[in-house]
This record gives structure tokens, C-alpha cells and sequence, in this order.
């Protein structure tokens, strides 16, 4: 098992910041590979599982000469201000291939971490070949000490013939940080494309709009959001699905809480073909006055297309807090465990040890509702 | 243990009960009629104290403690509990972890309690989602059975639950209220509302109270009180002033 570099360098409490994100920073044991990016350093990068490989973007060009054609592809480079911005400086990021048929038990980790007041800037690219079948968790977070920041991340996914990605971002940004990530996923006849985000801590600025184009017959994406906006915090979060074959299917379930903060919630799904199906689901909970606002679209172009979407913002229900007291439980406790149940999706076809850190995740940031 | 005294309650600027009295001793069973929208659920609402509903008169003292403005959690940790009639779904919360919240004793004992109500299955679901009428019963009856009160208030148990779910209900009723245990010293208390009085063939109930447009018309021996209500309605109870 290859040793872990670089998190030596990373302070105690930064690294229970990393933690939360669902960062192994000790061992590389329950993963299947790590990438470490501090700043605009990579400090770590190594797979240990046969036909998955994880290369720094500079050696993955180098190896692969057909990389190329996968680089600026999925997110064009000058799709706005962002991407123009990382495509002027060096590239700094990490190549994923899983090789045709591999299979990773474990999350392959990578974590994007921010010290020091600056713009980081990441370019990923994700290939899963034919058959082949990676979890990836993608921890993002920033140094207590960090003040001012921000990060822009380019992420290419290409999810090939009956592949299987699932890709679980968790943030744990701070208080002067802004970070737009832009992503955008392919995904080949029998694909599966499955994507979680969850953002519970403070955050100046989210802004993405991370979209899935559903190529090949048969495919599927399911996006899933956890959101939880402080005071202070202005999170536009998205996802869209573009349904371009037959029986390709889509999914968009979000979950968001204001506790003073404002929350876009975007979602889109575009039916280009018949035979398709698609569904939005966006249910909200202001806790504290800010703003929780739903933006759910459902575009169909074909006749025999099935496109649904609901939306509901509102307060927790005064009975369902009563109940659990008169079962014992102190209005704080009953108040805690409504909230804690409204935030837990359950999403299918994920491995248990990341659905265990999504509930982590939302476990250690319920406290103070 | 339960004392009620010259009760005003009020739902919405409404008054719904205008001073009701009554005791439940130690070990007793009373068991509450009245037709609908008389009162009975915001009766037993208020003894929980739920917000809804507002006191604006008289007291409610329990094991000696005036319990009138204290909050629900509290009277619950005194040792009340509450089946609910139509219990709210809570997304998200499993039956099981709510039930191991709420729990008032050995945990060893849960999974045996959760069987003999056939609740097993059901405590990886979401409290209360897509329960049917029996299973929202089972479900209620395993939790108070978990939390263990010593008052119990039964709202209409028997209502959309079919023969065998009654059985199983009525027995496990029994169980809470102490029936097994001799009366001489029986310590569990209750108050049950029912139409049907279909409850009364698994326990013995002490005293019956008729209540209508939230007035106690009628007290008394619970069987013949139910009697007199099967075979002629209410109409006796409305013009009875006593």
C-alpha cells in the first residue's frame, strides 16, 4: 500500500476539518487511491488498486497522448469567466482512468485544500472505460486560518459504456471563500452517473450548475444535495440533465436548509428525445429568516416524454416536534432529530461507507439548529 | 394520580371544555365517551399539553406536581404518555432509532416488544410513512410500551383496526395498564376515549365518563354507561343536566 504523503504538513485541527469532508488523512486504509492538492501543490497522488490509476494532469498528458481529446471537452475552456481564468494558468489537478472492467471497492479520495488568502485553481478530469465502476469522494475545504479565498475547479467526467460513477463532493469552505466549481458528465449506453453534494458549513459564495448529458441509451444520473445556508452564506447550487437517448433517465433530489443564508436551488432536465423520463424533487426549510428559493425546470421537446417536478418550501411542523416530546425528547432534541431526518437522503446504488459519510457529515453540523 | 380541576381549555379563541373535573386514582382505568367534536381529543390534548391547546382556567395536578403550564417533554418525563389517534409522519426518523430514544427501559427488551406487536420490520421505516391504520396502532401501542408511563391515555384504539390487530391491541393495552398485576397493588393509571367500546373486552375500566359539548354530563359504571349509549345515543346524555 503506497504511504501517504503530504498530510504532514497540514495542521491538527485542519486536518478534523478534512475529516468532515470524509478525508482519510492517516492511512489510505477503506481507500482505494488519494489525491492530495494543497493550494496549488500536489502533494499526493497514488492509487493502489490494479487498473485504476490516479495521475497529477501534467504526467497523465505526458503517458496518454489521447488525453488530449478528453481536456476541454466536457467544460469548454471558454465557457465563462472561471474557466477562462484556469485555462490560463499551468493545469493543476488529477487524471482518473479506470481502466476497462476495474472495479474499486473503496472511495478513491481527493481532497482540495486551501491555506493561505489565494485563487486555487484545479482542472480533473474523471475516464471510467467500458464496464468499469468508481466511487470517488471529493473532500473541499479551507484552513481555519484562511480568511479570504477562492476556488475554481474544472471537472470533466466521462462515464463510458455500462460504467458506474459516483461522485460525493462534501464542502467545508469558510466564511471568505468563494468557489465555483464547473462540472460537466457524459455519460455512454448503460451508464450510471451518480452525484452527491453536500454543503453544510459557512461559505461566502457557491455558484454551479453542474450538468449531466445522458448520451447513451439506457443511461442514468441521479444528482443528490444536502444544503444547510448560514448567515453570511449565498449558495446557487444546480444540477441539470440533458436526456439526449432513449431511455435515459434523470433524477434531482434536494434537500436545503436557510438558517439566516440565501439558497438558489436550480434544477434542470431537458428531454431531447422520446423515451424518456426525468423527475425534480426540491423540498426546503427556513429556519431563520434568509431566502430559500426553488428554480425547478422540466423542458420536453418529443412527444412521450415524462417529466415531473415538485418543490416545497416551508418550517418544521409544529405536531411532528410535539409528537417526539411527548415521547420525552427536550423541544431541542425533537427540533435536532426532525431536522436531522429531513436532511438524510438515501441514494441508491451508493456503497454504505459513503452513505456513512454523508450522514457524518450532516450528524456533526446539526448542532446549534 | 391524576387530578383535573375546573378545566377551561381553549382551541383557536374557542372554548371547547368549560370546567371539567375529575380524578383518576392510582391503578384506575376511566374511560371517556361522547360523540364527535364533544371534546375528548383536546381533553386528552391538554392533559399531554399540547399547544393547541390553552388553558384558560382551573388546573391539571399529577402525582401531586400542578403540571397546568409545564411542557410536554416535562409531563412526559413525570411519566404520561399518549397514543396518538392520527400521529404526524416524521421523514427521515426511523421507527427504530425514535423508539430507542424514547426508551424508559432495559434495551434488551425492545426487540421482543417490537415482535409481540409485529413492528419488526417496521423499524428501519419512517415513523408513521405509509403505515396503515392497524400498523399506526401497533406502532403507538410499541411505543408507549417502550417509554413505559405510568398514566396512560389511549386515544380511540380500536378506530380502523380489524378483529385480529384488536386482539393484539386490547392485550397489549391490558399489559400497559397493569391488568395482570392485582389491583390491590396496581399502580398504572389510564384514560381511554372509545366509541365502540370494543377495548373493554381486553381490560377492566373503574369508572366512565360521558362528555358532551365539553361539559362531563355523566359518571359512572363504564359498562352500563355504554349500555345506555348503544341502545338509545346521546340524546338521554344531552338532557341530563347531572
Amino acid at each position: 500500500m503506497p504511504e501517504m504523503k503530504g498530510f504532514s504538513e497540514i495542521s491538527k485541527e485542519d486536518k478534523e476539518r478534512l475529516s468532515l469532508t470524509g478525508i482519510n488523512t492517516e492511512s489510505m486504509e477503506g481507500r482505494a487511491g488519494s489525491f492530495l492538492l494543497v493550494n496549488d501543490h500536489i502533494l499526493h497522488a497514488g492509487s493502489n488498486t490494479d487498473n485504476v490509476e490516479i495521475l497529477m494532469i501534467e504526467t497523465a498528458l505526458q503517458k496518454y497522448d489521447w488525453l488530449k481529446n478528453y481536456m476541454w471537452n466536457n467544460v469548454p475552456a471558454d465557457k465563462d469567466q472561471y474557466t477562462k481564468y484556469v485555462a490560463e494558468h499551468p493545469q493543476r489537478g488529477y487524471v482518473i482512468i479506470a481502466h476497462k472492467g476495474a472495479k474499486t471497492t473503496f472511495p478513491l479520495q481527493s481532497c482540495m485544500f486551501l491555506q493561505g488568502d489565494s485563487i486555487q485553481t484545479v482542472h480533473n478530469i474523471v475516464i471510467a472505460e467500458e464496464g468499469s465502476e468508481v466511487h470517488l469522494i471529493a473532500g473541499c475545504a479551507s484552513s481555519l486560518k484562511t480568511k479570504e479565498g477562492a476556488h475554481y475547479g474544472i471537472n470533466e467526467i466521462y462515464v463510458g459504456k455500462n460504467a458506474k460513477v459516483t461522485s460525493t463532493m462534501i464542502h467545508t469552505w469558510g466564511e471568505g471563500i468563494e468557489v465555483f466549481p464547473r462540472t460537466t458528465t457524459t455519460v455512454e449506453e448503460g451508464g450510471t452517473f451518480l452525484s452527491n453534494y453536500v454543503c453544510m458549513r459557512p461559505t461566502k459564495m457557491v455558484q454551479m450548475y453542474p450538468t449531466a448529458y445522458l448520451k447513451g441509451e439506457g443511461a442514468v444520473a441521479r444528482f443528490s444535495s444536502v444544503i444547510v445556508a448560514n448567515t453570511g452564506s449565498y449558495i446557487d447550487a444546480g444540477s441539470r440533465a440533458v436526456l439526449q437517448a432513449p431511455n435515459t433517465s434523470a433524477e434531482l433530489t434536494t434537500r436545503a436548509i436557510t438558517n439566516g443564508g440565501t439558497i438558489i436551488s436550480r434544477g434542470a432536465i431537458i428531454a431531447e428525445v422520446p423515451k424518456t423520463k426525468g423527475h425534480i424533487e426540491c423540498r426546503g426549510l427556513i429556519l431563520k429568516d434568509g431566502i430559500m428559493h426553488a428554480i425547478p425546470e422540466i423542458d420536453g421537446r418529443v412527444v412521450d416524454v415524462e417529466l415531473s417536478h415538485e418543490a416545497a418550501v416551508g418550517k418544521i411542523a409544529r405536531d411532528e416536534i410535539e409528537y417526539l416530546m411527548a415521547r420525552g425528547l427536550s423541544e431541542d432534541e425533537a427540533t435536532a432529530t426532525i431536522i436531522r431526518g429531513f436532511l438524510d437522503i438515501k441514494i441508491e446504488g451508493l456503497p454504505d461507507s459513503l452513505q456513512k459519510q454523508i450522514e457524518n457529515a450532516i450528524d456533526s453540523a446539526d448542532h446549534g439548529f | 394520580m391524576l387530578e383535573i380541576d375546573n378545566l377551561h381549555v381553549e382551541v383557536g379563541e374557542l372554548e371547547i371544555l368549560h370546567g371539567i373535573s375529575l380524578i383518576i386514582p392510582d391503578g384506575q382505568t376511566h374511560v371517556l365517551l361522547g360523540p364527535n367534536g364533544s371534546g375528548k381529543t383536546t381533553l386528552l390534548r391538554t392533559i399531554m399539553g399540547f399547544g393547541s391547546s390553552k388553558v384558560t382556567a382551573g388546573k391539571i395536578i399529577f402525582n401531586g406536581v400542578d403540571v397546568t403550564k409545564k411542557p410536554i417533554d416535562e409531563r412526559a418525563r413525570l411519566g404520561m404518555g399518549i397514543m396518538f389517534q392520527r400521529p404526524p409522519t416524521v421523514s427521515g426518523l426511523k421507527l427504530g432509532k425514535f423508539i430507542y430514544a424514547a426508551k424508559n427501559i432495559d434495551e434488551e427488551r425492545i426487540p421482543e416488544l417490537a415482535e409481540k406487536m409485529h413492528m419488526t420490520e417496521f423499524l428501519n421505516r419512517d415513523v408513521n410513512a405509509g403505515f396503515s391504520g392497524g400498523e399506526i396502532k401497533r406502532s403507538e401501542i410499541l411505543q408507549l410500551l417502550v417509554q413505559n408511563p405510568s398514566f396512560v391515555m389511549l386515544d380511540e384504539p380500536e378506530s380502523g383496526v380489524d378483529v385480529e390487530n384488536m386482539a393484539l391491541l386490547g392485550k397489549a393495552a391490558a399489559s400497559l395498564l397493569e391488568k395482570d398485576v392485582h389491583m390491590k397493588i396496581r399502580s398504572k393509571s389510564g384514560l381511554i376515549i372509545t366509541h365502540t367500546g370494543y377495548i373493554l373486552d381486553y381490560l377492566e375500566a373503574d369508572v366512565g365518563y360521558v362528555l358532551i359539548d365539553g361539559y362531563l354530563r355523566c359518571t359512572g359504571n363504564p359498562r352500563e354507561i355504554l349500555k345506555s349509549v348503544k341502545e338509545s345515543g346521546y340524546k338521554e346524555c344531552m338532557a341530563c343536566r347531572k
